[in-house]
């Protein structure tokens, strides 16, 4: 064998290599760094999959499209690195959308491939075609239609270049099914050497901004660091904690940036906003200097916008530029990448000590704890959360859906490190948990990963259990069930005078017209319908019955599920009501 | 107020309907908006005329930034300029006094007579906008059977 090799290497050499598209595509995403793909297949990709059977990375099949792409983000929110996704055209496109939408508003990187009808065809209402350009153009940061097999290498460097520099996000590459047949010699490039005119994501910050940061930290009483998304995406958890240590500042962190900052540190205020912590937003109201770094002052966090933070200078760093001044007046923008901006700063900042402040903050944690009312024989949503903290050691890898399941899942776990927390924060994407976990799992195999899902989010995508069992994924998936989709029975039952329009899921409350017997007690059954899918499951309702499961659970090498039957009409608080300044703050316990 | 926004572009497919859809996505309103060719032909100019008062330009003029195919953004309005639009205008002249009084406004405001009919007259104006509507304002008394006007374009009048 050896020799034979040996014999005839020049000629490979001179030869100009002839591949088709759909072989630059695998090329392509192999030379990016691609480990594995999510996908689901048909028609117009049908010459990609027939190049993807001999492709060095894994495939995984989702059961939706939309699971797939959840995959991917989920896999690069848990890695940092951009996930790939590859489906067909038409519907198999389309149903990328909210998955597309949802890393968007997350900066979330990823690439994904559409197939579309041969060009020829395109504009004709052809057999499963759609202006996939048009649909996606606003729910990615960038979109690309491949019109020659010729531009397809550049393309696909380009997309991984776009997705993964300055605020990350979407790249979608549409291939028409000819050109995936048409073959080119240029060889695949690596989105390294990728340089575009329009597109300049390396951003200088000047000396003198640096310089004046650091005159308001040093001169500052009451510092205040605000960390955003922008602080897991840029990897600058580890600075802030060094510029919070060095000068005493305190921290609290946006949904988005669980884990930028440990909250198991003095220093940590927990999270900020309308289900934050009342320390968190009573230090934004009180603070003379609020740094953003990385956050975009979403109106989740902001409430009444003239009133946030008003005794406070404000700074915003942020690679966005457009997210500079979006939602707020800043006194101070810095435009630029967080951690080079807070590695420039730091030699510049006097070591300093805030008693006063964090003193005051200090009684502020202690003074209005989070805290919940807990019923002799109700299981609590919340007990269930801390359970899953304390018998993870709070390690484990939390992915969730969105509503009470994830607010509960943001104040009862204490998260510690950057990316163990998984979750869809500007879109607010209903069935992202349990997809998002499978991408989680499938990147980050030796560590725990936990789904916490609602009855409501489960539903939306639950076929993706299939894929946790039959890759063996021991994924625990914990069903908060309550019988109600919890979050919109909370605002009408606070807004809307108790009147539960839409939202029963279980028989409790429901008109008896509607049939169901005791028999249905559960519906669905959560346990049947997991254990149809090959899962370990069982339901519990007490809180010695989910430490038992959560044992069990933690030590089983394959897919399980939880469902645990919790308080019907549990709430999460502390509220601040949307549009509303902190004093609006509704239902924190007071020590 | 009135602001004119030059965006230079890659001179692709698609980007035309991701610059409009950007601008109408986030809710705001263009008043013109005129593409070109430059002298690179890899480049197009896009000139939009948005109202906003300075918080919306910022943000039209950052969100535009931001797109992977904006070369780049300068807001004109500020800067030493030079604007135009364009009319064509197409007036029915039934007789000669007709025709006489459409030419009096037409020399008025230099407008140049392009084409003429034995019952219509074209007439063609190259100036601000504001000149331009007022020369429309003359022209309502008279019926005009057809009416043509292009966006702002603009250019800096600086010294480099």
């Amino acid at each position: 064998m050896k020799k034979k090799k040996d014999s005839k290497p020049e000629i490979k050499e001179q030869a100009p290599a002839l591949r088709s598209g759909a072989q630059c595509v695998i090329d392509g995403l192999a030379k990016a760094g691609c480990d594995i793909l999510f996908g689901y297949p048909g028609g117009t990709v049908l010459d990609i999959f027939n190049c993807l059977y001999d492709a060095p990375f894994q495939f995984i099949l989702s059961r939706h499209e939309q699971g797939a792409v959840h995959m991917a983000d989920g896999y690069a929110r848990a890695t940092g690195k951009p996930g790939c996704c590859i489906v067909t055209s038409g519907p198999g496109a389309t149903n990328t959308i909210t998955g597309l939408a949802t890393a968007n508003m997350d900066g979330i990187p990823l690439v994904c491939i559409t197939g579309q009808v041969a060009l020829h065809l395109i504009g004709t209402d052809a057999f499963q075609e759609a202006d996939v350009m048009g649909i996606t153009r606003s729910v990615t940061k960038h979109n690309f239609l491949v019109r020659d097999v010729n531009e397809l290498p550049e393309i696909i460097a380009k997309a991984f270049y776009i997705a993964t520099t300055g605020k990350p996000g979407p790249v979608l590459i549409d291939i028409p099914k000819n050109i995936q047949r048409a073959t080119t010699t240029l060889p695949t490039i690596a989105p390294e050497s990728v340089s575009m005119r329009a597109y300049k994501p390396d951003v200088k910050v000047s000396k003198s901004d640096i310089e004046k940061l650091a005159e308001l930290i040093n001169k500052a009483e009451r510092p205040l660091l605000y960390a955003g998304g922008g602080a897991i995406n840029g990897d600058a958890s580890e600075l802030i904690r060094e510029l919070a240590h060095k000068a005493n500042i305190p921290v609290c962190t946006t949904m988005m940036a669980l884990g930028a900052f440990p909250e198991n540190d003095p220093l940590s205020l927990g999270m900020v906003g309308m289900h934050g912590t009342a320390a968190a937003n009573y230090a934004v109201d009180k603070s003379d200097l609020l740094i953003s770094a990385g956050a975009r002052f979403d109106d989740r966090v902001t409430g009444k916008i003239d009133q946030f933070a008003s005794k406070a200078i404000t700074v915003h760093i942020d690679i966005d530029r457009s997210a500079i001044g979006k939602n707020v007046e800043t006194h101070f923008g810095i435009h630029g990448y967080l951690k080079p901006v807070l590695k420039a700063v730091l030699p510049h900042i006097k070591p300093s000590k805030h008693d006063a402040w964090v003193k005051q903050i200090k009684d502020w944690k202690s003074k209005f704890p989070l805290g919940y009312p807990q019923p002799e024989g109700v299981l609590m949503p919340q007990t269930v959360i801390k359970m899953i903290d304390t018998l993870s050691k709070g390690k484990a890898i939390i992915a969730t859906d969105v509503g009470q399941n994830q607010m509960w899942a943001t104040q009862y776990f204490t998260y510690t490190q950057p990316r163990h927390w998984i979750s869809s924060g500007g879109l607010g994407t209903m069935g992202f948990g349990l997809p998002s976990a499978i991408g989680a799992q499938l990147a980050r195999m030796n560590e725990l990963v936990v789904c916490i899902s609602g009855d409501g989010g489960i539903q939306m995508n639950f076929q993706e259990l299939v894929v946790a069992v039959e890759h063996q994924l021991p994924i625990v998936v914990v069903i908060l069930n309550n019988g109600y989709l919890g979050m919109v029975r909370q605002w009408q039952e606070l807004f809307y005078t108790k009147r539960y329009s839409g939202v029963m899921l279980s028989q409790q409350g429901r008109r008896p017209n509607e049939g169901i017997t005791e028999e249905q007690k559960y519906l669905p059954d959560f346990v049947k319908l997991a254990e149809a899918h090959g899962a370990t499951a069982c339901r519990v309702t007490t809180e010695k019955e989910v430490e038992e499961a959560l044992k069990e659970a933690f030590k089983r090498k394959h897919t399980t599920v939880i469902e645990c039957i919790v308080s019907p009409e549990a709430n999460v608080f502390p509220m601040i009501p949307p549009g509303a300044h902190v004093s609006s703050m509704i239902g924190h316990l007071k020590n | 107020m009135k602001h004119i926004i030059n965006c230079l572009v890659e001179n692709q497919p698609g980007v035309l309907a991701r610059i409009v859809g950007l601008i109408s996505g986030r809710g705001y309103n263009i008043d013109t908006l005129n593409v070109g060719p430059t002298a690179d032909p890899t480049v197009s100019k896009m000139t939009i005329v948005a109202p906003g008062d300075a918080k919306v330009i910022d943000q039209i003029t950052q969100q535009l930034s931001k797109q992977v195919d904006v070369i780049e953004v300068i807001e004109m309005t500020n800067k030493p300029h030079l604007e135009r639009e364009i009319v064509l205008v197409r007036v029915e002249t039934k007789d000669n006094a007709q025709r006489a009084e459409v030419l009096d406004v037409a020399s008025m405001f230099n407008a140049q007579v392009v084409d003429i009919q034995k019952d219509s007259i074209s007439l063609q104006l190259a100036s601000n906008q504001n000149a331009v509507s007022e020369f429309l304002k003359a022209m309502q008394p008279h019926h005009i059977i057809d009416l043509s006007r292009s966006g702002v374009i603009a250019v800096g009048r600086e010294s480099l």
